[in-house]
Parts: structure tokens; C-alpha cells; sequence
């Protein structure tokens, strides 16, 4: 599709007056009449049995409605929480999961009962006078530690400690590994992070006993998901659920899988017959919102002498923590986009998901693309130290160049040019120069080191034949409705739902230039299932323009054929005789024979119409893309560390990333920079910390979490290439979480090689001041 | 985050809010700028059974310069220390330290005389007040720092007792304040601060144990004429570090020496 008037357009974000004035939503916003406030007691332990709860004081409080444990619960919820399947392991444990604990807790953090009272203080200070005995247990902290066959096990009743072991083989390792002139090996950790979203979690739910019907009001990224999980469990039909997401302020995908709050509090409103809020305070969010990353890889690369990259084998510990996370098997395809943009003879990558006494991990914000890209760059720059070659070079040798590409693991990466991206993010980052400077810096004892990241994601969830076995039957297509009202506006709704991503600009954008009709007259809905399609499928990697967005255009294509019949009619012409342009039909070689298509909305609502035609103008549409999109760019990032204190500064950021086409390159660029921030955050600042020895969180507080502010980053420069997607008709690739796959690397990659000269060749995440100093000092002796 | 309930009343006037203070009895607790002390609450970390507001005490917001001393009273903000012309004037090593405290916001709200009183390890002017042995003037009594600052967050006060104000040297000689933190608006992993007197060197140090350290070891080495980087070999001296999430003890210790050399050379 061309870049038009508003295709491509830097429209500025609708959303933001509202947003940016205080005026937004969120879950904490809505209220009830005769609302009540649930508060949560949590296990202080990572694991112990539960040996008794005495709930005599809480109860007596004044102003407390009800203390609730599991047996309460089994009166409305029944079954194990949600687990997709992701794939077929040879070996596979799934711990049953019940929303609250009866016998055993199994982390930090998880539900033991909850408070319902007047309000939220009386709910907190209820839920300090509820008394559980418990028996601590020995807690399983390190994953790599669990697996051994003498480990304490997470569930007592489990039969080991492994949620499952599987091995990805693309092509003959062994072959590769025997050709190798050289082999590198290092073992990476990618620890776990939390998401931090500004807004935390929440919900409010109010059951009818009259009607029997139960709306939800739930920070999501996906509501019409809570609604299928919810009504199973509580066992309402699923048309008598509504579940409304209003703005969401913030996921990163933390807000994707279902958590036992989203159960807990509309089943706690079926039993008092009252509507129920909790809202997750800052330290439940650090201790019980799932984390991302949690991973140990080890791999060995083998190569030529020339720089030809033959085989790729590791082995990626997955910490899951106590239970599978809903979508946790999806960060298996870490494995999957190991071998990055190279061609690789061979790749062979075992997963082990491993279960511990910790709050579960989940898909975050890039999901096992930025632990594969982090790894394979990381494996790369290691290889191009030990050949001497220039890391840029060692690239470029390998690079995939035509397209589609079909990857040791059988994926097709749909188009690319990884050296235009790479070309120009040299060009930007002064690549050469810098070259020359962090010689001469060399010379004088500084620590100067650049690093690159040339990445591929795998995005736009997804093909039906790829994702419908992955979640156990519902496949990741996106659907759409669209429908113009009488007076000529146009409402749009669609199944994903943005919580900071602008859809409300980019597809009232698409939409506007589709049906040729003002910005001002699409209005964007989303976030509520009481609207639009039957299902939608929400908003996660990097989805929602490339499935959500061709919904969109699908059903805008369905609305201009039917109108097309009806203008021809209208105006006595062929409708192969009609132009459709600027939003109106004309007649060829007639422009005075114009119908815009506001005028044919209004007329589809009147009596003259076709033989056959019904009234009204609006469509509904589900895309299933044909393939995954393939965004891909190079980042540049140069560093200096503090020989004395091992504080990184970043000396130069850039980004060249290629998402095919743009609907608005302000949101790109701002999606762009975001990740890159996530990521550097992770590289340098973020990551939660368990005692090792008790299993206690010790990073609870944003004191000790570090997400790091605008002081601590750099201003990237960023670029792009165009490399339309020819997946779907837009063009049009993802770009939500390209920063965050990209910029890990980069930072970490220059880290390195800033300390190379002192004989360091890795460095683990966050590089902090601390852990350098102490690399130094050990490399010094 | 939802505090546990507590008593409340604002006080206008130091003998109000010590009246107060007796009355609530040993479980109140006093209220100025709360920047540290709301955070508290809300974690439930800190359950006092009823607050006395001292925000509307305004004679306690003052900096007065008074013969070779400079008189702080305890209700002055980190913000009004920043541009005090007075402080900038006779000890702008206060105003550096200031403008280094956490964000705007914290800066706007926050007191001199509430970080004497919650005695954070990671407090930036203790170390000051330490290293120029100034006085901490309450309700009733003159203690010296370096006899105030007892342990973490432990202080000479009587349960009843209200920091009023901190008398400090006048000291405008070379001076600097080298904060190490990773965020801009994080408490020091340590600090080092450093000051010329006519005297000679004073030597201070943030975060590096319970309380704030003079580094007498550093003083006494440049007082016999040791180079700046021989001197701050003994910012360590003595010294028992805290180990966290942050920093190890070793790293402090180290920090202390790097931060203290540099100190002095930005301040020469």
C-alpha cells in the first residue's frame, strides 16, 4: 500500500490529551454503588504447608465482610488454572494450580485467603490479623540446582522438578561441530526481570444473582481471553460474561496471562453478592505480577577460520518458577531464533523448563527473542574476538541475503536486508570513527567499547496452522468489525486492545484512509467484550498492525465492495464503472456522478437499495496471516566503563530497525526508543534478587528494583529502511518490542569489549558498577 | 502500601508540637517533610499510633548567620537550601548536598532537620555535620553530631524530643561532594565529601557503615602532607561497610578511597 495523506502521516496520539492530562481510566478510576475492597494474604514463605488459618480477629473487625479461604472458593471456581501447551515435549509435569492454596504454598507471595471489608484500609489491616500456622519446607531457589536428582521439590507431590525437556534439532550438529576450526563456549544468564508496569494490576467484578450475568473490569491485554478462563471456571456461560479492560496503563505482557486475582475477586463477588475491587499494590506487583527472562543458557558456536559460521548448540534452563506460566512455554523460542540472522549449517537447542519455589515467569516484553538475540550476538561477538575479525565483518559473512529464508528450524523469514540496516546503523553511528577513537582512548588506558546487535524477531501471532495447537485450540488471528452508522460515522472495533501502544491514532489512522473518510469520524474501540466480534485475541508480540490492523482492513474492503454495489446503484452506473477515491464514487469520465461515501452509508439505511441487499453498512472480519512478519534491524552501542568504579556510561546509541511499512512514524519511533530503554534497563540496572539460601524476594521495593529513569539513558539516534512484509497487504511487519530484542545485546556486546583488553571476555546482566569492579579485580590477579 | 491507621494533629509552634509529642505517648511519631517517613508507612515498616505534624512550625525555617557559625532551623527545605544566598555564601558544600537529594519534588518537601531525625545510613548531611562537627540544637539540649548519630536510624532524641535546629561552621573554602549512586535520585551507595578549612582538610563519608564517618585517617595523612591519592588510601580505614543488593562491603570500602581522592581533586 502506498504511503498516502494519512498513511505514514506523524498524526499525533488521540489518546494523549486524555492521558497525558490525568484523564485517563484505569481500573482504580471505576467504582461501583455499594462497592467493597478485597485485600490478599500471602504467603510469607516460598514454601511450607499450610497447618491451620484461624480468621477469629480478622472476622471481628468492624467493617469486615468476610475472610475467604479455598474451601470457600471451591464453592465457585473450579479447575486448575490455564496452561497452554506451546508444544510437545518428551517429558512434561504441569502442577495442577487452584487460584488460592489449600495445603501447600509454593511461593512468595501466593494467595493464601483473602479480606473483603468497607474499605481498602480496613481490608489491609483485616488481612494482618488473619493467623496462618505454617510448616516451612525447603525452597528450591536455583533452577539449575532443581534439576539435579537430589533436590527438595517445589510440590511435594510432584514427581520431579522438570516442567519439561525437549531438544530442538535443526540440521547435523555433530556434522558442523567435526568440520569446526574454532569453538567458542560461554555460558549466559539472563535474569529475571519485573515487567513494572505504571499502572499495576487490578480488578473489579460484579456478580447478579438475579441475572446471573458477571461483568469484570480488569487491566488486560487481552480481555476476551479473562472472559473464556473465567466463565469456565465459575461456570457461566461465556455471553454472560462481560470483561472490560479501559485504558491499561502499561503490560509489557504481564498482563496477558490470567492470574488468580482475575479469579479470586469475581468469585468473592458471587459469594457476598456484592460488587468486589482489589487493586495490586507496588510491592505485590515486584513479588507477584509473573517476571520475564529467568534463564541459564550455555552454548558452544563452531566456525571456519574464515569466519563461516557452521554450528550453534546450547542448552536453555528456563526457570518457570512454582507453576507454569500461561503462555511460560512460549519463551522456548529463545531456541527457536537462536541462529538470528546468520545461516548456520546446523543448530541443536535443549529447553528445560524448571520449576521453583518462585513467583512464575511469563512472556515479557520481546518473550524469548531477546534472551535467542542475545545469545546469538553474544556468541557471535565472542567468535569474531577469537578470529580477530571486525565483529561487522564476521556479520556480514554470515548473513542470510535471500529471501524468504527458511531457518535451521524450518521458519521462513519473509523478507530482509540485513545489510542495508547494518550499512546504514554504521553510517549513523559513526561506526569507523568511533573505531579510531576508541583506539586512541586504548592508549590511554580507557575502557571504550563498541558493540552491535543485527537482530531478527519473529512476530505477529499468528498463522492458524502454527498457533491453534500452541494454545490448545484457539488460534491467534485477529478479527475486526467495522460499520458506518447512519450520519455517516464510523465506528471500528477490534480484538486487540493497546495499553500505551496508540492504537487509537494508528488504526483510526488506517481506517480513515481505507474508507476515505475523515480522522475525526473513526471512532477506535476496543477493551470491552460487550462490543464488536465475538472474540478477539488482544495485544502481545507485536501483533496487533500486522493481524489486527489487516482485520481491520479486511472488513474495510468487506464495507467498500457492498458500498460500491450500492453508489452503482445509486448513481445508475456499473460498479466496474465507478473510481473509488478521496471517499467517493465516481462514475468514469462522469466526475459530476459522485456518491462520497458518507452519502452511501446514509442511503444504505433507506429503502432504495439492490435486489437482494440488505440494509445497513458494516462487516465483520477475522485476518489469518499466512506467515509470522520478520522486523529486523542493526544497533550500534558504544560505552565507556570507569576503570576505578566500573560505572558504564553510554557514549552513543543507534538504532536502524526495518518494520516494512509505517502507519505513523512518531509511534514507531517512540515504540523504538521505549525498548531500547527496557532493554538497556535489563543490561545495566534491572534484576529481581531471591535470598538464595531463604527463597526471599529482596529487590521488593523500587529502591532496590532498579528501573532506571530519562537520567540514566541515552537519547538514541535512530533510523529506518523500508522492506515491505509480503505477508499481508499492508506491508507491514511489528515493531512493540524490537528495542527490547535489540539493545541487550548491543550495550552488553560493548561492555565486553571494553574490558577485553583486561582479558574479560563476558560480562552477565545487569552489568553493574559492583559486579565489573569485582571482574576487574579478578582479572587484575 | 495501604498504611496501618494512625492518630493525627498538626502542631504550630515548637512547644505545641513537644506538648503533643507527650501526650501521644512513646508511639508517635513526628511528621515534616516525610519523605522517608510516608514510604515507611506504607510498607508497614513504620506503625506509629499517631503523627504531629510539624509543617506548619514555621519559626523552625530559617538560615541565620550568626559571627564564624550558620544557624539552620530544622523545618528549611532542601529546595531553600539550594538557593539560599547565605548558605551558597558561607557554606556551599550544604547546597551542593542539597541540590543533590533526591528529585524536585523530594527536594520541595523534604528538611534538614527531618534527615538529622530519621539518621538514614545514606543520609548526605550527617556527613557533613559529622566531618564539621556542628551541633544539633533540640527543644532542651545542644548534642554534638558525632554524639546524635548513634546507629541506623537511631538517635541521641527522647522519644519527645524535636530536632530545632543545626549550627555549622561557616566553611566557603574548596569543598566537593562526590555522590556515587546509579539513578540520579537514588540515596548514595556511598559518598564522599570534603572541605577546607583554615585548619585543614575535613573528610566525610556517606553509606560506608551505621552511621555517617569522619575520615580522620585521610585528615590527619594530608595534614602531614600527603598527596591527595596517599591520603584517600585510608578512606577505608576502619571502616564496616554494609553489604545489600546495591554494593558489597569490599566495593564500598573501595568506593570510599576512589570517591574521597576524587573529591579532593575536583575541590583543589
Amino acid at each position: 500500500m502506498a504511503v498516502t495523506q494519512l498513511i505514514g502521516a506523524r498524526v499525533q496520539r488521540r489518546e494523549d490529551p486524555r492521558l497525558i492530562t490525568g484523564h485517563g481510566r484505569f481500573i482504580e478510576d471505576h467504582t461501583l454503588p455499594g462497592l467493597t475492597h478485597l485485600a490478599v494474604v500471602r504467603s510469607p514463605h516460598p514454601h511450607a504447608l499450610i497447618l491451620g488459618i484461624d480468621t477469629t480477629a480478622a472476622r471481628a473487625l468492624p467493617g469486615v465482610l468476610a475472610v475467604l479461604t479455598a474451601a470457600d472458593f471451591h464453592k465457585v471456581l473450579s479447575g486448575s488454572m490455564p496452561v497452554t501447551p506451546a508444544f510437545a515435549p518428551e517429558k512434561k509435569y504441569v502442577p495442577e494450580r487452584f487460584p488460592i492454596a489449600e495445603r501447600e504454598v509454593c511461593f512468595q507471595g501466593e494467595p493464601v485467603a483473602v479480606v473483603v471489608a468497607n474499605d481498602r484500609y480496613l481490608a489491609a489491616d483485616a488481612a494482618d490479623l488473619v493467623h496462618v500456622t505454617y510448616e516451612p519446607l525447603p525452597a528450591v531457589v536455583d533452577p539449575e540446582g532443581a534439576m539435579s536428582p537430589g533436590s527438595p521439590l517445589v510440590h511435594t507431590d510432584g514427581p520431579d522438578n522438570i516442567g519439561w525437556d525437549m531438544t530442538y534439532a535443526g540440521g547435523d550438529i555433530d556434522a558442523a561441530f567435526s568440520r569446526a576450526e574454532v569453538v567458542v563456549k560461554e555460558r549466559i544468564i539472563q535474569q529475571r526481570l519485573a515487567p513494572t508496569a505504571m499502572e499495576t494490576r487490578g480488578v473489579m467484578a460484579s456478580y447478579s444473582p438475579y441475572s446471573e450475568d458477571l461483568s469484570l473490569w480488569l487491566s488486560s491485554q487481552n480481555p476476551h481471553f479473562i472472559r473464556l478462563f473465567v466463565s469456565g471456571a465459575m461456570g457461566i456461560p461465556e455471553s454472560r460474561v462481560r470483561v472490560v479492560s479501559p485504558d491499561v496503563g502499561g503490560g509489557f505482557g504481564s498482563k496477558i496471562s490470567p492470574y488468580p486475582e482475575d479469579y479470586l475477586v469475581p468469585a468473592a463477588s458471587k459469594l457476598l453478592g456484592r460488587p468486589v475491587r482489589w487493586i495490586e499494590t507496588r510491592t505485590e506487583s515486584v513479588m507477584t505480577t509473573i517476571h520475564g527472562r529467568g534463564q541459564v543458557f550455555t552454548a558452544e558456536a563452531a566456525a571456519l577460520r574464515d569466519g563461516t559460521l557452521l554450528g550453534l548448540r546450547l542448552t536453555q534452563v528456563l526457570d518457570l518458577g512454582a507453576y507454569h506460566g500461561t503462555f511460560g512455554a512460549f519463551q522456548a523460542c529463545a531456541c527457536l531464533m537462536s541462529g538470528g540472522v546468520y545461516r548456520w549449517e546446523a543448530i541443536s537447542a535443549r529447553t528445560v523448563g524448571v520449576l521453583t519455589n518462585k513467583v512464575p515467569t511469563d512472556p515479557y516484553r520481546g518473550a524469548g527473542r531477546p534472551e535467542g538475540t542475545h545469545l546469538c550476538e553474544r556468541m557471535v561477538d565472542r567468535m569474531a574476538d577469537e578470529l580477530g575479525m571486525d565483529p561487522a565483518e564476521l556479520r556480514r559473512k554470515n548473513f542470510a541475503r535471500e529471501f524468504p529464508f527458511v531457518n535451521n528450524f524450518g521458519l521462513t523469514y519473509d523478507s530482509g536486508n540485513y545489510d542495508g540496516t547494518l550499512d546504514r546503523a554504521l553510517e549513523l553511528s559513526d561506526y569507523q570513527g568511533w573505531r579510531q577513537r576508541q583506539a586512541a582512548a586504548r592508549e590511554e588506558g580507557k575502557l571504550v567499547g563498541i558493540g552491535l546487535s543485527t537482530w531478527v524477531e519473529i512476530c505477529g501471532f499468528g498463522p492458524s496452522a502454527a498457533t491453534a495447537g500452541a494454545t490448545g485450540g484457539i488460534a491467534l488471528v485477529e478479527s475486526a468489525q467495522i460499520r458506518f452508522l447512519p450520519s455517516g460515522s464510523v465506528a471500528a472495533y477490534v480484538g486487540t486492545h493497546a495499553h500505551g501502544q496508540g492504537h487509537d491514532t494508528t488504526f483510526s489512522q488506517l481506517v480513515a484512509e481505507t474508507l476515505g473518510v475523515p480522522l475525526e469520524a473513526v471512532d477506535l474501540r476496543h477493551g470491552d467484550t460487550a462490543e464488536g466480534p465475538a472474540f478477539g485475541y488482544g495485544t502481545y508480540g507485536s501483533r496487533s498492525l500486522s493481524v489486527g490492523g489487516m482485520a481491520l482492513y479486511t472488513a474495510s474492503q468487506e464495507i467498500l465492495a457492498k458500498a460500491r454495489k450500492l453508489a452503482a446503484h445509486l448513481l445508475e452506473a456499473s460498479p466496474d464503472d465507478l473510481e473509488f477515491t478521496a471517499g467517493a464514487f465516481t462514475v468514469r469520465g462522469n466526475p459530476q456522478a459522485k456518491k462520497t461515501i458518507q452519502e452511501v452509508a446514509l442511503a444504505s439505511y433507506g429503502g432504495n437499495l439492490p435486489a437482494g441487499m440488505e440494509q445497513g453498512l458494516e462487516a465483520v472480519s477475522h485476518f489469518d496471516p499466512p506467515n509470522f512478519v520478520w522486523p529486523f534491524g542493526a544497533h550500534v552501542c558504544v560505552v565507556e566503563v570507569d576503570r576505578e568504579t566500573g560505572a558504564v556510561e553510554i557514549l552513543s546509541y543507534t538504532g536502524v530497525d526495518d518494520c516494512g511499512n509505517v502507519i505513523n512514524p512518531m509511534i514507531v519511533e517512540g515504540q523504538v526508543q521505549g525498548g531500547i530503554a527496557q532493554s538497556i534497563a535489563q543490561a545495566l540496572f534491572e534484576e529481581v534478587v531471591y535470598d538464595g539460601a531463604s527463597g526471599q524476594l529482596v529487590t521488593g521495593t523500587m529502591l532496590d528494583y532498579l528501573v532506571p529513569t530519562m537520567n540514566e539513558l541515552p537519547t538514541p539516534k535512530l533510523d529506518r529502511t523500508v522492506t515491505p512484509s509480503p505477508t499481508n497487504a499492508l506491508g507491514v511487519k511489528g515493531i512493540g518490542e524490537a528495542g527490547t530484542i535489540a539493545a541487550s545485546a548491543a550495550v552488553i556486546n560493548a561492555v565486553c569489549e571494553a574490558l577485553r583488553p583486561l582479558g574479560i571476555h563476558h560480562v552477565d546482566m545487569p552489568a553493574s558498577p559492583d559486579r565489573l569492579w569485582r571482574l576487574m579485580q579478578e582479572a587484575g590477579r | 502500601m495501604i498504611p496501618a491507621a494512625f492518630q493525627y494533629s498538626k502542631a504550630g509552634s515548637v512547644r505545641e508540637a513537644v506538648a503533643q509529642l507527650r501526650e501521644a505517648g512513646p508511639e508517635a511519631k513526628v511528621i515534616a517533610g516525610g519523605q522517608s517517613l510516608i514510604p515507611l508507612l506504607r510498607l508497614r515498616l513504620s506503625q506509629p499510633s499517631h503523627l504531629v505534624d510539624v509543617n506548619g512550625v514555621r519559626e523552625l525555617d530559617y538560615v541565620h548567620p550568626e559571627g564564624d557559625l550558620l544557624r539552620v532551623g530544622a523545618m528549611t527545605r532542601h529546595s531553600t537550601l539550594v538557593r539560599s544566598e547565605l548558605v551558597q555564601r558561607h557554606l556551599p558544600l550544604l547546597a551542593e548536598m542539597a541540590a543533590q537529594v533526591g528529585d524536585p519534588q523530594i527536594r520541595a518537601r523534604g528538611t534538614l532537620g527531618g534527615v538529622f531525625a530519621h539518621a538514614d545510613a545514606a543520609g548526605d548531611y550527617p556527613t557533613l555535620a559529622v566531618m564539621l562537627d556542628a551541633t544539633i540544637v533540640t527543644d532542651r539540649r545542644r548534642v554534638a553530631a558525632r554524639d546524635f548519630f548513634q546507629h541506623l536510624f537511631t538517635t541521641a532524641l527522647a522519644e519527645d524530643e524535636l530536632v530545632c535546629e543545626v549550627v555549622f561552621p561557616m566553611a566557603p573554602g574548596p569543598h566537593r561532594y562526590i555522590k556515587f549512586r546509579r539513578r540520579l535520585y537514588d540515596w548514595a551507595i556511598v559518598g564522599a565529601a570534603v572541605q577546607k578549612m583554615d585548619s585543614g582538610w575535613r573528610v566525610g563519608l556517606t553509606h560506608v557503615g551505621p552511621t555517617a564517618v569522619r575520615a580522620a585517617a585521610v585528615e590527619s595523612r594530608l595534614q602531614a602532607g600527603a598527596t591527595f591519592p596517599e591520603a584517600a588510601g585510608a578512606a577505608a580505614d576502619g571502616l564496616e561497610p554494609p553489604s545489600d543488593v546495591r554494593a558489597s562491603a569490599d566495593y564500598r570500602r573501595h568506593l570510599a578511597q576512589v570517591l574521597t581522592r576524587r573529591a579532593l581533586e575536583q575541590a583543589a
